[in-house]
């Protein structure tokens, strides 16, 4: 059985993609490597930021040429031409290998792309993300999507691309873009000699008490603070799960949903709904059952869910 | 069930006001939200904008994080909390055992004896792509030794201009020795480089298909100059082309052997891994092979300069000799005889 705290946490993730790293002090972390539709949108992504870049290199680049003709310069000389053709062949040569191996030698070992959907790269032994490693894993791009794309296009546009290049072409870029569904950890061919693999980096954000106590103190001045008070039976019938779904309701705090929660926990331990208090109401719940299953934690007794 | 014991009226008073594993929480929010702002810092690349002060307190609060994810998932039912320090932790180990050195440092270690290493330790690979580049150039000679028509479809049309079978000796000096002026030369280099090194590139990546398109790449590549030896050693050039060849041509060849024999490397761990899993394997191959495709490159703008301006500009052929033979020289006597102790 997996371990009833994890119940929260994984929730709307794929289970069959998550892995285990213990790190050098022993300590288990739980990974999650990228699904394949993150990696596609994160390619989509440093593709239109690339070819962004590259057309507007290009556009300087004529831009400044035609500048020239148009103030009626005397044909701009020699060498200034050489030196942007030279410019031009060494940005295209950087266009192609040097944007995602820049990028991922970084610190987040991510580019634009992936740090947009929130994954990097990481080493899959779980130790250094070597520079070799990005190396490797960046000059397999080069056959992966590179080369027949560019060939494709080449060809294409010179009006010389036969069907069966077509084809043969599509078949390349198909077989190494279907590559990562096929293996359990989305390995690319890039990732696989490299030694690498693509995991998910979630940033959040430590948010505040679920209940600090202040809707009981607060809300109906008339009232006791400790209004609701539940009996052993009451706090019973419900387990981890329930408890970590109502964390999920009291954190979005959103009055209808809270309404139905409380109406269904007063039918299930018998009391009258708490009409106008239930933000008070759960939040009583919320920390009673809390305290409940987290003494029973500290004996080694866990309830994972209410049928349990 | 029930527990009496457990619920005092007096205990579940403390329970409402503050949970026991909240208190563990405030007790500790601060350091790791300190944590948080350096990792946050570090991974933004700011790292020399943190104080001494956090440098230091950087592994303990590390580890202090490590025990508070371990003993908040056994005593904490707040998923919002061990979510952020999952997440925290995931991040921090990142920082702690992914930190590389710098850029500087990298490139110490790679000139410093790195490369050198990763070159010798694919010797085997390297033979068999110098093989396969013999094997190339003889062929492609012997083809159009037998029939010149070979030559045509051997040669790159950019080269076949006047250099085709049957072309008069002054012609053929011609375009060993021809006038130039220094214009265009940078062009010529820079063009040079960035198509060899994408050959490279493909010769070392097309290595993953077991080795066999790289070992194809290399006999492609050395077919032509094998068919244009043949056709200076027809016209009694054969000193002046190897010349002409030499002086960038020991770099640039010995940088696509160097990158042949990386592809051929992985291809060998891909089809025999030995006592190793495919995966192990292939990684360690990998690795090694792209250490020395990143000398491949720097090889490769070496041989673009000398190409691009060096071969126009001197016209001696014994100049020209020394110049490719000298070079090949401190490649090799770099790669194979420079051992320094590893740090």
């Amino acid at each position: 059985m997996a371990r009833a705290a994890d119940l929260g946490r994984t929730r709307g993730r794929d289970a069959r993609l998550q892995r285990i790293l213990v790190t050098p002090e022993g300590v288990a972390l739980d990974v999650h490597v990228a699904p394949a539709s993150a990696r596609a949108a994160a390619l989509f992504i440093d593709l239109g930021a690339l070819l962004g870049m590259y057309i507007a290199f290009v556009l300087a680049m004529l831009l400044i040429v035609w500048t020239f003709e148009w103030a009626d310069m005397p044909a701009l000389p020699e060498s200034v031409l050489g030196f942007l053709a030279v410019l031009f062949i060494i940005g295209t040569f950087l266009a192609r290998n040097a944007y995602f191996l820049y990028f991922e030698l970084g610190q987040r070992a991510a580019t634009w792309g992936k740090r947009a959907v929130g994954i990097r790269v990481a080493a899959r032994d779980g130790g250094r993300l070597t520079a070799e490693a990005v190396i490797a894993r960046n000059l397999l791009r080069d056959i992966e999507l590179f080369l027949p794309v560019m060939f494709m296009t080449s060809s294409g546009l010179q009006g010389s691309l036969s069907e069966f290049a077509a084809w043969a072409g599509l078949a390349w870029v198909g077989s190494f873009a279907l590559f990562p569904l096929l293996n359990k950890d989305r390995l690319r061919c890039g990732d696989l000699i490299a030694g690498t693999w693509v995991v998910q980096a979630p940033k959040a954000v430590l948010a505040g008490l679920v209940a600090d106590g202040t809707a009981q103190r607060e809300q109906v001045a008339g009232l006791a603070d400790d209004r609701y008070r539940f009996g052993e039976a009451e706090l019973s019938v419900y387990g981890e799960y329930e408890l970590q779904t109502l964390e999920q309701v009291l954190r979005t705090a959103n009055p209808e949903a809270m309404e139905t929660v409380a109406a269904t926990i007063c039918g299930k331990i018998g009391w009258p709904p708490p009409i106008g208090d239930e933000r008070a109401f759960l939040e009583a719940y919320y920390t009673q059952l809390r305290a409940r299953l987290e003494r029973g934690m500290r004996f080694g007794r866990r309830r994972a869910n209410k049928n349990s | 069930m029930s527990e009496p014991a457990l619920h005092s009226p007096g205990e579940q008073a403390v329970a409402a006001a503050v949970l026991r594993s909240d208190r563990f929480r405030l007790e500790r929010e601060g350091d790791w939200q300190r944590l948080d702002a350096m990792v946050t810092a570090m991974e933004k690349g700011k790292l020399r904008k943190l104080s001494d002060d956090d440098v230091m307190a950087l592994p303990v609060l590390y580890r202090n994080l490590l025990s508070s994810l371990s003993i908040a998932r056994e005593s904490s039912l707040d998923a919002g909390l061990i979510a952020y320090l999952e997440s925290l932790t995931l991040r921090a180990y990142f920082m702690v055992y992914g930190t590389r050195t710098s850029f500087g440092g990298w490139c110490r270690s790679f000139f410093g004896g790195g490369l050198s290493r990763a070159v010798r330790s694919i010797w085997l690979d390297l033979l068999v792509a110098l093989a396969a580049m013999v094997a190339g150039a003889v062929l492609g000679f012997w083809l159009v030794d037998g029939d010149t028509d070979w030559y045509f479809r051997l040669v790159p049309s950019q080269f076949s201009d006047v250099r085709v079978p049957g072309a008069s000796r002054e012609a053929l000096l011609n375009t060993l020795f021809g006038e130039t002026d220094g214009d265009g030369l940078g062009v010529f280099a820079a063009y040079l480089f960035s198509n060899n090194a994408q050959v490279a590139i493909m010769a070392f990546a097309l290595g993953f298909a077991f080795g066999v398109p790289s070992i194809l790449l290399l006999v492609y590549n050395m077919v032509g100059l094998g068919a244009m030896l043949w056709l200076f050693a027809s016209r009694g050039l054969t000193v002046e082309f190897i010349g002409w060849l030499s002086i960038h041509g020991t770099t640039e060849l010995l940088a696509i052997l160097l990158a042949g024999g990386a592809g051929l490397h992985i291809g060998r761990a891909l089809a025999f891994p030995g006592q190793r899993s495919h995966l192990v394997a292939l990684g360690q191959a990998g690795r090694t092979a792209a250490q020395v495709m990143a000398g491949v490159v720097v090889m490769l703008i070496c041989a673009g300069l000398l190409e691009g301006f060096g071969r126009q500009l001197i016209q001696s052929t014994a100049i020209r000799y020394g110049i490719g033979y000298g070079i090949l020289a401190l490649w090799l006597a770099y790669f194979f005889a420079f051992r320094p102790r590893q740090a």
